[in-house]
C-alpha cells in the first residue's frame, strides 16, 4: 500500500520541480478573459451555488480535495491527503494539462497549453476571490429542494441515457464534448435544468432537455451518478 | 470494486443460471434470437444495445458485408482534408469480443418470413424470432438519364461511404486547373438532407486552396435544402462566385449525364464537366425490398413505438430505410431509433419494462475551417407517425467563436457516436 502511496505522489512532485515560474508581469485583466473557459463549471464564491466542480473561491493556498460538500474524484481527494495544496506553481502545472498532472481527475478541461496565460488565470483567480464584481454572473440557478427531492428511476436513467450516448462518450471522453459520468446528482439536475430553462445556451442541450420531465432527469441523474470515468 | 462491463458479460452466463428464469418468448431453439441486417448507425447500434442491456439472455446475429465500415457522416470532411480516411472506418472486433454478437460479414441475400430465416450470400442461412433490417439506401434504377451503377466509376455517387469517397476525392485532386466540378443533387427524401451541401463546401474548400480558378456547378432538381440560408451565407463568405446551383426553375429537375463525354445536360444544354458527382434518387436498401417490408414509394414504413414493420409484427425496419414520419435520414436518427427498437424488442423477447419512445437528432455541417453550423429536434411517438416536437438551427451572423464551438462539438458528436455503435 505504501509503495502505491508514494508512487501516486510522483507525478505531482516531479511536475512542481520542473514546471517554469513566469508569473512575473502576469495580466489579470486578460486572465478575466480565460476565466470563461473555467466558468462553465466552477464559480468564485461561496454563495452556495456550485456547478460540475468546486467553488474556486480563495483556491490559492488551499489544500486540494478540500472544499465541503464537493464529490471529487479518487485521485484529487487521495492528492489532498497525502499533501498537495494549491499554490501558484501546482495549479500551473495542473492546468498546463490536468489529466496528465493528476491521472485520475474528472475535471474535464484537456488543458492551457502557454505559460503567460496560465499566469494571467492565475493571477485572476488569486484577486477575483476578494472582488465581489469579478464573480461568475453566469452560475446556474438554484434548484428548489422540491426538485432536487424527485426520486428518479436508474433503469429508466440507463434507457434514457441512450440520448446522451449518442454525444456524450461513457468512458468519459471529453474532446469537443464535455463528459458527464461521475457527476452528483445535484450538478447533475442542477445543469440540466439551466438548460431546460434556458439560463445554459447551447441550443442541442436546450433541445435535448425541453420534453424531459423532472423525474426523466432525477433518473438520468441517478444513472450518470453510477457511472466513473475509465479515461 | 464495480464489475466493469467485459467482466460483467463474462459472468453473465452463469449469473442468469441462478437468477430466477426470465419470461422468454421463444421458439422451440433456446434462447431467443435477434438477427440484424447492416452494421452501420441503425443496425451495429441496436446489436449492441440489445447484447448489452440483455445481459447474455438473447442471441444477436450482427450480418453485415464489410469488414470495415466507413461511416457516410464525416465523409466529406475526409473530401475537404478535414480527416483522413482511416479515420472513418470501424471494424466490428468489439462487438464480436465484448458483447458477445455473432458477427457474420456476408450479404442478406432473402427473407422467409414465414420460417423466420435469412438467406445469406453463402448459402446458409440464419434463424431469428425478431428481425431488424438497417440496410441503408439503395438508388433508383434509371434516376438520372444516362447514369447507372456501371458508370459510377466515371462519374461517382460517393453517397455510400468507402471506395467511392476515395475516388471522388481523388478526382477531385485530379482535375484540371479551372476545371469544373458538377454535382446532380437528390430529390427528397434522400440520405443526410444537409449531405450534398455539405460535400459542395468542402470541395469548395479544397479547391480554393488548390485550383482558385475552377467552378462548381449543382444542378438540384429541389427548389429549397436544408440549412440553405446558412449554407449560401457561408458560400458567399468564403468561396465568394464559385459556386453555381441550378434549381428547378432553370431546369435542374431535367438533368442528363453523358459519363463517356463527360458531359451534364441540364434542359437541354451540354455542360462539358471534369468531375461529375451524381447522386441519384434513393429508395430502402434492396434487402428491404426482397423481405417485402416496403411500399410503392420505395421505403419501409414502420410505426413509432419500436419501429415495428407495418408489414411484419417480426420485422423492425431502421435509419435511412424506414418510413417512420419526421424524422430526417441521418445517422444520429438511426442510432436514436436503433435505442428505441432494442428496447421493444427486448421487451417483447424478454419481458424487460419497456419505456416511453423518444427520439433526438441534430446534423452539424462544415462549412469552411471553424465554420460549423447544426440543425437538431427532438421526437416522440404517437399512433400515426414519429412526430417533431420542436428543433433548432444555427443562425447567421453568429460570431466566429460560436461556430467554431459547433466544430469542435461535431467531432465530439462524431467520437461518441462512432463509441456508441461499435464499443
Amino acid at each position: 500500500m505504501l509503495a502505491t502511496k508514494n508512487l501516486r505522489l510522483v507525478p505531482w512532485i516531479l511536475a512542481l520541480t520542473l514546471a517554469p515560474l513566469t508569473a512575473s508581469a502576469a495580466d489579470a485583466s486578460h486572465g478575466e478573459k480565460l476565466w470563461k473557459k473555467c466558468r462553465s463549471c466552477h464559480v468564485l464564491d461561496e454563495s452556495g451555488k456550485r456547478k460540475t466542480g468546486p467553488t474556486l473561491s480563495d483556491i490559492i493556498g488551499r489544500p486540494a480535495g478540500a472544499t465541503g460538500g464537493y464529490r471529487y474524484s479518487k485521485a484529487l481527494a487521495a492528492a489532498g491527503k497525502d499533501g498537495l495544496v494549491w499554490t501558484k506553481e501546482s495549479l500551473d502545472a495542473f492546468l498546463e494539462e490536468p489529466k496528465v498532472f493528476l491521472k485520475g481527475t474528472k475535471m474535464t478541461f484537456r488543458g492551457m497549453k502557454k505559460p503567460e496565460d496560465r499566469a494571467d488565470l492565475i493571477a485572476f483567480l488569486e484577486t477575483a476571490a476578494m472582488t465581489p464584481t469579478l464573480q461568475d454572473a453566469h452560475a446556474d440557478p438554484e434548484l428548489p429542494a422540491e426538485i432536487l427531492a424527485v426520486e428518479g428511476d436508474p433503469d429508466y436513467g440507463e434507457y434514457l441515457s441512450g440520448t446522451c450516448t449518442t454525444c456524450h462518450q461513457l468512458s468519459g471522453g471529453d474532446e469537443g464534448i464535455p463528459a458527464i459520468t461521475g457527476w452528483t446528482r445535484e450538478d447533475f439536475m442542477t445543469a440540466m435544468f439551466a438548460y431546460k430553462n434556458k439560463n445554459r445556451e447551447n441550443p442541442v442541450m436546450q433541445q435535448i432537455t425541453t420534453p424531459l420531465s423532472t423525474e426523466e432527469i432525477a433518473s438520468l441523474a441517478l444513472y450518470f451518478e453510477s457511472i466513473e470515468n475509465t479515461e | 470494486m464495480r464489475l466493469d462491463r467485459r467482466q460483467f458479460i463474462g459472468t453473465a452466463a452463469a449469473a442468469t443460471a441462478t437468477l430466477s428464469a426470465p419470461m422468454v418468448k421463444a421458439g422451440s431453439h433456446g434462447k431467443p434470437k435477434v438477427v440484424v441486417i447492416g452494421g452501420g448507425a441503425g443496425g451495429a447500434t441496436a446489436a449492441r444495445y440489445i447484447a448489452k442491456d440483455s445481459k447474455g439472455e438473447i442471441d444477436v446475429t450482427l450480418i453485415e458485408p464489410t469488414r470495415t465500415y466507413y461511416t457516410c457522416f464525416f465523409s466529406n470532411l475526409y473530401i475537404g482534408g478535414f480527416r483522413d480516411f482511416a479515420s472513418i472506418g470501424h471494424t466490428y472486433g468489439k462487438l464480436a469480443v465484448d458483447y458477445g454478437i455473432n458477427v457474420v460479414h456476408d450479404w442478406a441475400v432473402g427473407v422467409d418470413r414465414d420460417a423466420k430465416t435469412v438467406a445469406l450470400a453463402s448459402g446458409s442461412s440464419v434463424p431469428y424470432d425478431r428481425l431488424i433490417i438497417s440496410p441503408g439506401i439503395d438508388f433508383v434504377d434509371g434516376a438520372v438519364p444516362g447514369w447507372s451503377v456501371s458508370a459510377q466509376n466515371k462519374m461517382p455517387h460517393a453517397y455510400k461511404a468507402g471506395s467511392q469517397t476515395q475516388l471522388l476525392k481523388a478526382q477531385l485532386e485530379a482535375m484540371p486547373q479551372g476545371g469544373t466540378y458538377a454535382m446532380v443533387a437528390p430529390p427528397n427524401p434522400f440520405r443526410c438532407p444537409p449531405g450534398p451541401y455539405e460535400r459542395i463546401s468542402m470541395v469548395a474548400h479544397y479547391l480554393k486552396n488548390n485550383n482558385p480558378n475552377a467552378k462548381i456547378l449543382i444542378a438540384d432538381p429541389k427548389p429549397k435544402f436544408s440549412k440553405q440560408g446558412l449554407f449560401e451565407d457561408g458560400w458567399e463568405r468564403h468561396y465568394g462566385g464559385m459556386i453555381e446551383r441550378v434549381g428547378p426553375d432553370f431546369g435542374g429537375d431535367k438533368v442528363e449525364v453523358r459519363p463517356d463525354t463527360m458531359e451534364l445536360v441540364i434542359d437541354g444544354e451540354a455542360t462539358k464537366v471534369d468531375v461529375c458527382n451524381v447522386i441519384p434518387a434513393q429508395k430502402a436498401g434492396r434487402i428491404a425490398e426482397l423481405a417485402g417490408v416496403t411500399n410503392d414509394k420505395g421505403w419501409a414504413p414502420v410505426e413509432a413505438f419500436g419501429m415495428t414493420s407495418k408489414m411484419d409484427p417480426n420485422i423492425h425496419v431502421l435509419g435511412d430505410a424506414s418510413q417512420q414520419g419526421d424524422m430526417p435520414k441521418s445517422g444520429f436518427s438511426a442510432n436514436s431509433q436503433a435505442k428505441v427498437c432494442a428496447m421493444a424488442v427486448r421487451g417483447a423477447l424478454t419481458g424487460s419494462k419497456v419505456f416511453p419512445a423518444k427520439f433526438a437528432n441534430t446534423c452539424w455541417s462544415l462549412i469552411e475551417s471553424d465554420d460549423g453550423i447544426k440543425v437538431g429536434a427532438s421526437y416522440e411517438a404517437t399512433d400515426e407517425k414519429i412526430k417533431n416536437t420542436g428543433g433548432f438551427i444555427s443562425k447567421n451572423g453568429e460570431d466566429a467563436a460560436t461556430r467554431k464551438a459547433t466544430y469542435e462539438e461535431s467531432v465530439g458528436w462524431y467520437a461518441g457516436i462512432t463509441a456508441d455503435m461499435f464499443g
